[in-house]
């Protein structure tokens, strides 16, 4: 039987410790997601956009603003429990925890914790800085909030599992280089799928960040691609069984214990 | 009550090392207990699974009666672990390692601040609470670890080689905090290359060898198997050459410096009198080595020699 206190004590502790983490590297958690996003802003929203005028009856800064939120808190969510988790490991410090009675699904909640609050961080900086281009008036509040803390989830404990399976720093860039960044590009941030051919809609709906992107866009603005039920289903499914596989791995001692 | 209870415990790597072979090990609660080994003998595997730190491949581990397997919460609250190679986040300060350890062990933050100041004190470290650990020399990471692993009070603690590379006066100072923590109930084993350490501190002593136990016994038990002791003794005035001592194995080092080897059946008293009867005066005297050392390395030789003589026998 789990000892709840016991657990629950071991979670606010580890939320607190990334908390920490991430407020004492704010130069290289905070500010560079901020930048970039600037930048995007700039760039796209500004110089490009005009000339790409309207997207789905949104000027097309309007438009990328929503996706460009998600993005950031994408990466940085999946950013912030690959790279402490797998620092942790790498540092051998991940064996004051394994040593603890602390429980397997507490370990993973504390980092994944720590992942959503570096996600919603950065989400909130980049949601400044789009208020400073461009007016957002967020048409469904419940659905904006839900579906970027699941999507936030479902990244960070994507990200946890890579750091149990990577074994080098290498190991820890290659999944956001190869899978993530293209996924996030070809995941609706900047276009609606709806101007792509046939074929490479149905291509795009393959993607669960498509959902991710549309829902929270549905939430800003009130348009989507799809259909918002799917896009919590498959979020919701997505949460529940990287959960799981993070916990069967962890039970295993996968890439942690020998 | 027992401590802990290993009952044929093995351990196979995946690249095929059968670092542990079947042990059996009981330690009693309150005991400062040695698991002494030469390097890859399977001391620090036996360790990691004790904490849950290396799947075992068989066997079974208690500790206070509870199952690493079936009640590891129970099990995991019993132990500190002082490990053998530095594990701290060096990047966090020394108040927040020890306060989020005894987080992870379910202490509230008022509690915890409360103890780390105690333990920090203790071990010399307060002072320094503010600083990340990687600005800590190496002895006070190591009592950085003690204390951590302190901080929730267990049962049992395990230390693994805690004063390696710890300079004399710091090894002193931890041995006389070790010694008052088992005096106040802490159970302990401990791992060292220090067989001096071990006979200063310890009351029972396991020597492990290629993954089996081959000496497990109290202290005093395993030092009357020491059949010969080796004395260097300092000259007062200096000698040309070798006394004859009769009954003794002697040998000048140098004009000042004699080393005698004495056999379990003879003693100090009939050295000194033949030395008196030569008129050689001894300024003082010191063991070559320390007894266990003697026997540890006996012990494994003899091992050693037997697994070469099976197998030059294999046809």
């Amino acid at each position: 039987m789990m000892n709840l206190t016991l657990n629950w004590i071991g979670l606010k502790t580890l939320v607190r410790k990334e908390i920490v983490r991430i407020m004492r590297i704010w130069i290289q958690t905070i500010v560079p997601p901020a930048i970039m996003m600037t930048l995007y802003f700039i760039i796209f929203g500004k110089l490009i956009g005009p000339r790409i005028g309207s997207m789905g009856g949104f000027d097309y800064m309007q438009y990328i603003a929503p996706g460009l939120i998600m993005m950031s808190v994408i990466t940085n969510s999946y950013g912030n429990v690959v790279s402490s988790f797998f620092g942790a490991k790498f540092g051998r410090h991940i064996e004051e925890m394994l040593v603890s009675p602390m429980s397997n699904a507490t370990l993973i909640i504390g980092h994944v914790a720590g992942g959503v609050f570096r996600g919603m961080l950065v989400g909130v900086l980049v949601t400044i800085v789009a208020l400073f281009f461009t007016k957002l008036e967020v048409q469904h509040p419940l659905i904006t909030l839900s579906i970027v803390i699941l999507s936030s989830t479902v990244f960070a404990l994507a990200g946890f599992i890579n750091a149990v399976f990577a074994r080098k720093f290498d190991d820890i860039s290659i999944v956001p280089t190869f899978v993530l960044t293209p996924l996030t590009y070809l995941g609706g941030v900047f276009y609606s799928i709806s101007l792509l051919p046939e074929f490479w809609q149905k291509v795009s709906l393959a993607n669960p960040i498509i959902y991710m992107v549309n829902a929270f866009r549905y939430g800003i603005l009130g348009i989507a691609d799809i259909n918002i039920t799917y896009a919590y289903l498959i979020v919701g499914l997505f949460v529940v069984g990287l959960f799981s596989v993070s916990l069967v791995l962890l039970n295993r001692g996968v890439g942690i214990k020998e | 009550m027992q401590a802990l209870s290993i009952k044929k415990l093995t351990k196979i790597y995946s690249n095929g090392n059968h670092a542990l072979k079947g042990i059996d090990l009981n330690v009693e609660a309150g005991d400062f207990y040695a698991l002494l080994g030469p390097n890859g003998a399977g001391k620090t595997t036996a360790i990691g699974i004790i904490c849950s730190l290396v799947n075992k491949t068989g066997g079974e581990v208690e500790i206070f009666g509870h199952s690493i397997n079936r009640q590891p919460e129970a099990a995991k609250s019993c132990i500190g672990l002082v490990p053998q190679e530095i594990n701290l986040n060096l990047f966090d300060t020394v108040l927040n390692i020890v306060v989020n350890q005894a987080g992870y062990y379910g202490i509230g933050r008022k509690l915890a601040l409360q103890r780390a100041q105690e333990y920090l004190s203790e071990l010399k470290l307060w002072d320094r609470r503010f600083e990340q650990a990687r600005s800590l020399s190496g002895g006070m990471k190591r009592r950085l670890m003690i204390a951590r692993a302190l901080i929730h009070e267990p049962k049992l603690l395990l230390l693994d080689e805690p004063t390696a590379g710890v300079d004399i006066e710091i090894r002193r100072s931890m041995w006389k905090y070790l010694r008052r923590i088992n005096n106040e109930g802490t159970t302990i084993i401990l791992t060292t290359h220090y067989l001096e350490e071990a006979e200063r501190l310890c009351r029972h002593v396991a020597i492990i060898d290629e993954g089996k136990i081959i000496e497990d016994a109290a202290m005093t038990t395993v030092l009357r198997k020491v059949q010969r002791e080796v004395f260097v003794l300092s000259l007062g005035e200096a000698l040309t050459e070798t006394p004859e001592l009769p009954g003794f194995e002697a040998q000048l080092n140098d004009p000042f410096e004699l080393e005698v080897a004495i056999d379990a059946e003879h003693d100090l008293n009939n050295l000194f009198a033949i030395l008196s009867r030569q008129g050689i005066k001894v300024a003082s005297l010191r063991n070559k080595a320390n007894r266990l050392e003697e026997l540890f390395i006996r012990m494994v030789e003899k091992k050693q020699k037997n697994n070469a003589a099976a197998i030059a026998s294999t046809p």
